[in-house]
């Protein structure tokens, strides 16, 4: 029906993409009536590496959890590749920060990256030979295939981040969403990631990666979404990672909204 | 006492701990053992009001009513925890023991029109449960053994079909969730079992010895295996085992030490020995275990302690000096600090491995010994080396490094040091690096 498609356009304004591999527009999300996020707006064309990076507390995570429907959103709309995340789930996969989750739970390594199948399986179907074939597949692609049949435990931080991506891999997604996927590893495995996510890239997939080290941000992305609370400034590496927007997003700028914020929260609302 | 009365109660006691196994296990890898806790306890006025309408104890009504409750003191935990800004232990504690007050005044209130008691809710009544049977095919069978079978059956079949379900929102609600698996659903499903498996056992063991089913045979599993699949399948076993031991001892037991004829409470027993048997494991679990760890500990301590006897041996040697058995010895204990006991074992080692021996009053390094010696230092020297150059540790303060490292390290970290550090021939304090070829 195009007449709806140009109605929905028209809605969600012109500036945005159809054809981005996500579109964010007008997203707030809040934790007891505190605005973590406002008003985000962003486009992340098809086919590359993009960085959000912020100062702690910016909403670097929340944003990624808000698109995935795993917060609660006050107002906003997220689009993939044109569709809302619940009708294109299986083309988007999501890598957690690690440390959320208890490394001691009773699965093997193998038993983990394997769950990026269940997705694809669907309910009330098990996981088969096809599937473990694939998790041994992406677990030789991030080098841990010696490490299958280890208990989680009994892996390094960098090993464990490195079982996350592959878990993620395992998903053939067009659009991956990692939080931190760098976060205290070492500089081989920070390498080992970078080789993967741009072998991703030129098989045509989207990567979104929350990233805290600007040392590395230009020379491991193109597109760049400077946040702190609200989008500071988002679009290509080069005409975006500006000395100005560094201070804007980085600098003390942004009190006063931080104050609003707080006072929102505080705010009685009947209700 | 019969055989069937006392093989009636015992079948009782293993379906009682297989049901609890089954949702006790997700419980526990979740990290929510004290869920299990919170939900037997609020199911009470379910089954209470259950009771009450139906008038009957064997009726869906009470499943129904204990299903209700339990979720509803589950959404309630959350609510609290979330609102009332509670920390989620609190909130449970709050909201279950309300609960369970709530049931208890419902009962007591009702007590006189009605055939529901207090204390069969708290402590259950196995020993009464064989002698109220029905009639199930011909079979004469204990009433409460219908809805334990059924409730058994339906806890293994619905994680049989959800294993992966559970698994995925129990390891990683998040991931599960952005793949289409709603782990809140699947939280609610798993308070669901959970309230069933309760009041299916409450009337055979009462409501606190129910906890202890569905907590400990999983917290001990969790000692003996890694993958969760064997996690239930233990729990299960060791439930299993338990409740028969615990029927066992019940009516053994104070006989020993009371003299004849005496029993005790069956369930209370089961639970006991539940406990008993997480000892043993925590004590004894292979790898996981007490003893396991403090036997590697003392392994390692004990190869070490050789390893250092050899690097002394061999050093004294390398400078021709004395390696006279008071000396070395005292050395051993001053400077690598290695207490007299094990002194003795080391020397024994060192003799009965033939890598070193005594001759006359001297320390003797063997052929072999020498070998092994060689390697260590040279392992060292190599650590030395290859941390001098690429570190700020001071010369001085190096060796107490490489004299850790030595202990750990393979002949493929070798082999990757001695690429690292190049042809060196002497480390930083000038000692020759002992060849290679020594290996062999």
């Amino acid at each position: 029906m195009p007449s709806k498609t140009a109605a929905e356009g028209i809605l969600r304004g012109p500036e945005h993409d159809p054809t981005a591999a996500l579109s964010i527009h007008d997203l707030t999300v809040a934790y007891d009536r505190r605005p973590v996020l406002w008003d985000v707006d962003l486009d992340v064309p098809p086919g590359c590496l993009a960085a959000i990076v912020g100062p702690n507390g910016a909403g670097k995570s929340t944003l990624i959890k808000a698109c995935l429907d795993l917060l609660p959103r006050v107002s906003g709309d997220v689009r993939m590749f044109g569709s809302p995340w619940r009708q294109v789930r299986s083309r988007v996969a999501y890598v957690p920060q690690r440390e959320t989750v208890d490394w001691d739970f009773p699965v093997s390594v193998l038993d983990v990256v394997a769950m990026g199948t269940y997705g694809r399986l669907g309910w009330l179907r098990w996981v088969g030979k096809t599937q473990k074939q694939a998790a041994m597949s992406a677990l030789e692609r991030v080098g841990l295939t010696e490490y299958a049949h280890r208990q989680i435990s009994q892996l390094s931080g960098g090993q464990q981040q490195r079982v996350f991506l592959a878990r993620a891999l395992v998903q053939d997604a067009d659009l991956y969403l990692m939080d931190e996927p760098f976060a205290s590893v070492d500089a081989a495995t920070e390498q080992a990631i970078i080789e993967v996510l741009r072998t991703l890239r030129g098989d045509g997939a989207t990567v979104v990666v929350v990233h805290h080290d600007l040392q590395t941000v230009a020379e491991y992305f193109e597109h760049i979404i400077l946040l702190n609370m609200r989008v500071v400034a988002s679009g290509p590496m080069d005409s975006t990672l500006t000395a100005e927007h560094l201070r804007a997003t980085y600098g003390g700028r942004l009190t006063l909204l931080e104050q609003a914020a707080t006072a929102l929260g505080r705010l009685s609302q009947p209700k | 006492m019969t055989f069937d009365y006392d093989g009636w109660i015992i079948l009782i006691g293993v379906l009682v701990a297989a049901c609890c196994a089954v949702p006790g296990s997700w419980l526990v890898v979740r990290g929510m053992g004290m869920m299990g806790d919170a939900i037997s306890h609020a199911v009470l006025p379910g089954i209470a009001l259950g009771f009450l309408i139906s008038g009957t104890r064997s009726g869906g009504w009470m499943f129904l009513g204990a299903a209700v409750s339990g979720v509803l003191a589950a959404v309630l935990t959350q609510l609290v925890h979330r609102w009332g800004r509670v920390e989620r232990g609190a909130a449970m504690g709050l909201v279950f023991t309300s609960f369970f007050s709530l049931g208890l005044l419902l009962i007591v209130q009702t007590a006189d029109t009605v055939d529901l008691d207090a204390n069969c809710v708290l402590y259950g009544a196995i020993e009464l449960a064989p002698l109220d049977t029905i009639d199930l095919l011909g079979i004469e069978v204990p009433r409460v053994v219908v809805p334990l079978a059924i409730v058994l059956l339906a806890n293994v079949l619905l994680t049989l079909v959800f294993y992966k379900e559970l698994l995925a929102s129990s390891f990683d609600s998040a991931l599960a969730t952005s793949q289409g698996f709603a782990a809140r659903w699947i939280h609610y499903g798993l308070m669901v079992l959970t309230a069933a498996t309760c009041v299916a056992c409450f009337e055979a063991v009462g409501s606190i010895i129910t906890v202890a089913l569905l907590v400990a045979p999983p917290a001990t599993a969790l000692l003996l295996t890694r993958r969760m699949k064997w996690v239930l399948v233990w729990a299960i076993g060791l439930g299993g085992a338990a409740a028969g031991l615990g029927h066992i001892a019940a009516i053994t037991v104070p006989g020993w030490i009371l003299g004849g004829g005496l029993d005790t409470s069956s369930a209370g027993m089961m639970a006991v020995i539940t406990f008993v048997l997480f000892l043993v494991a925590a004590f004894a679990a292979p790898g996981r275990g007490v003893l396991a760890r403090r036997w590697a500990t003392r392994r390692d301590a004990m190869r070490i302690a050789i390893e250092d006897a050899l690097g002394l041996l061999f050093r004294l040697e390398e400078r021709s000096m004395d390696t006279d058995r008071e000396v070395v010895e005292h050395l051993l204990r001053s400077d690598v600090r290695i207490g007299p006991r094990r002194l003795a074992a080391v020397r024994a080692r060192l003799r009965r491995g033939a890598l070193a021996r005594v001759d006359g009053t001297c320390w003797q390094l063997t052929d072999a010994g020498r070998s092994e010696a060689s390697s260590l230092v040279r392992a060292h020297r190599l650590w030395e080396t290859y941390l001098a150059g690429r570190s700020t540790i001071p010369t001085s303060h190096l060796h107490a490094a490489a004299e850790r490292l030595e202990h750990v390290t393979d002949r493929e970290l070798v082999e990757e040091l001695e690429a690292e550090v190049g042809p060196q021939r002497e480390d930083p304090h000038g000692r020759p690096i002992p060849e290679s070829d020594l290996w062999n």
